[in-house]
């Protein structure tokens, strides 16, 4: 039995009441249920008589709720208190009274069960906090490679003088489309996780329909925030530089390659028709011929703009013709932004006219989990320390 | 892919006079000129997204007709305003198939996924296969 320190004459009483109690109790429970829970008084931890207490609370009428994180101690002090008269009385008896001990019972079955939830419920929430500090810990390396990019900037700058005015413009509309970014991708594994939870339960084509509508919706918006950035810098886009270099890897003209879309998605879908597949087969033949044709053109344009460099006179003022015209070159980059993010809406909407709503459901979802792939496996390497740094 | 330069501006007379066009309906010149091959596409030489557009059709198998606006001292600048005019953007470049004009890169590109640029090429007759 447990030694109890006085601190104060409750505290003493108490002492003897959890003996007591607890002595009157392993009895009642080594008749009902011979568990091996309750044998070794010794070896329970605290929590344990907090549970009896709030049992034999119960048991007399009591209103603990066996939940409860408190120190429970001082309340169960303050009721036993009010009933020790009782419960001295009480103490005496259940073991020979039938039913009393049926009550008891049916009672400890009913306290036995609510713990069981309380536990599934612990471990519920143990699991949603273990991932919640998962996805915190990636987008802290997110946040972390960021603020290193942004010094690093911050310092270019700072140095050069010359591009002062320029760097200040150019700033103001990539910072708002970072922040939208940041915005949008919440939005985005939110509609990851209603698919995946509309998938998993029949749900009728009308308003599968509306899911999908809604997700390729939030696929326009961000080409729609990337147009008004390219305009503010077109170079930013094309190389996707609010992307970690992992994702930069796999760009096409600043954002996903449509074909390679395509293939990314075609192995998780099912049941496809002879014609779906001829279809989704020209699709992507079509794609790449797109891809191509926009390909040769940036080319056309390196080109081009290499010429225009070489044949700048030296010296030549900000404002001459060469310099204007050269720049004019430059800023065409904006509409081959423009058009590739015009094929992978049109691609997009295309796949979803070609499937089945279920299919294209599990295109999209698909789809979208390979992208939080990628942007996780580049926030982690851009967080984890080289071998060779 | 061949190069129009002299002969569209044999159905005209050439006049010296700057301050009147040369061209007394753009529009019309336009359409003449758009029904005379299958795939006409008015371009300019230094124009990457023309050169895009050249590829594409290239690429599947077509011999379109091109125009080099910048090339042409006569009736180019007529031309390129009046595509203004019809585009409401830029000026090229535009591509018409089988006299009817199908548009910029993007309705190409958009008619391209959605299948219906290689029948309207066949109905033109610039595709066989």
């Amino acid at each position: 039995m447990w030694e109890f320190c006085q601190t104060d004459g409750s505290l003493d009483l108490f002492g003897w009441l959890v003996t007591a109690r607890i002595s009157i109790f392993i009895e009642v429970i080594d008749m009902i249920t011979p568990t091996t829970q309750f044998t070794s008084t010794s070896t329970m931890g605290v929590y344990e008589p907090i549970h009896q207490i709030s049992m034999w609370d119960d048991t007399f009428g009591g209103t603990i709720s066996p939940n409860t994180d408190v120190c429970i101690i001082t309340q169960a002090d303050a009721k036993l208190d009010d009933k020790c008269e009782y419960a001295s009385d009480r103490s005496l008896e259940p073991a020979e009274d039938n039913q009393t001990a049926k009550s008891i019972r049916d009672k400890v079955q009913r306290r036995l069960a609510q713990n069981r939830e309380a536990a599934r419920k612990s471990r519920l929430r143990k699991k949603a906090y273990v991932q919640q500090l998962e996805t915190s810990r990636l987008k802290l390396a997110q946040l972390e490679l960021e603020l290193e990019r942004a010094r690093h900037q911050g310092l270019l700058i700072g140095g050069a003088t010359a591009n002062m005015g320029l760097c200040g413009n150019v700033n103001s509309g990539i910072a708002a489309f970072e922040m939208e970014y940041g915005h949008w991708m919440e939005e985005q594994q939110r509609k990851n996780s209603d698919l995946r939870n509309v998938l998993q339960s029949p749900i009728a084509d009308v308003e599968l329909r509306l899911l999908v509508e809604d997700v390729l919706e939030h696929y326009c918006n961000l080409f729609r925030m990337k147009r008004d950035a390219s305009r503010a810098d077109a170079f930013y886009l094309v190389f996707g530089m609010w992307r970690t270099p992992v994702e930069q890897f796999f760009l096409w003209i600043g954002g996903f390659q449509p074909s390679e879309l395509i293939s990314v998605v075609m192995p998780q879908l099912e049941n496809l028709t002879d014609q779906q597949l001829a279809e989704v087969r020209n699709l992507q033949h079509s794609c790449q011929q797109a891809e191509d044709a926009l390909s040769q053109g940036m080319e056309k344009l390196r080109q081009t703009l290499a010429q225009s460099i070489t044949t700048l006179a030296a010296g030549a003022g900000s404002y001459s013709s060469q310099v204007v015209s050269t720049m004019e070159k430059l800023e065409s980059l904006e509409s081959f932004v423009q058009q590739a993010d015009h094929l992978r809406e049109q691609t997009l909407r295309r796949m979803s006219c070609i499937l089945t709503m279920r299919q294209a459901a599990k295109g999209l979802l698909a789809f979208g989990e390979y992208f939080q792939r990628l942007r996780a496996l580049g926030s982690l390497w851009a967080a984890s320390p080289r071998k060779f740094a | 892919m061949h190069y129009q330069t002299e002969s569209w501006n044999s159905d005209h007379k050439p006049t010296k006079s700057s301050s009147s066009s040369v061209i007394t309906d753009p529009l019309a010149h336009i359409e003449r000129l758009a029904s005379d091959n299958a795939v006409v596409i008015f371009s300019m030489s230094t124009c990457c997204m023309c050169h895009a557009i050249k590829r594409l059709f290239c690429g599947m198998g077509v011999n379109p007709t091109v125009y080099e606006l910048d090339e042409d001292p006569i009736s180019g600048k007529e031309i390129e305003k009046a595509l203004i005019l019809l585009m409401g953007v830029s000026s090229v470049p535009v591509v018409f198939i089988g006299g009817k004009l199908v548009g910029a890169m993007d309705r190409v590109l958009a008619s391209h996924i959605n299948g219906t640029l290689v029948p309207l090429l066949k109905q033109a007759g610039a595709l066989w296969l």
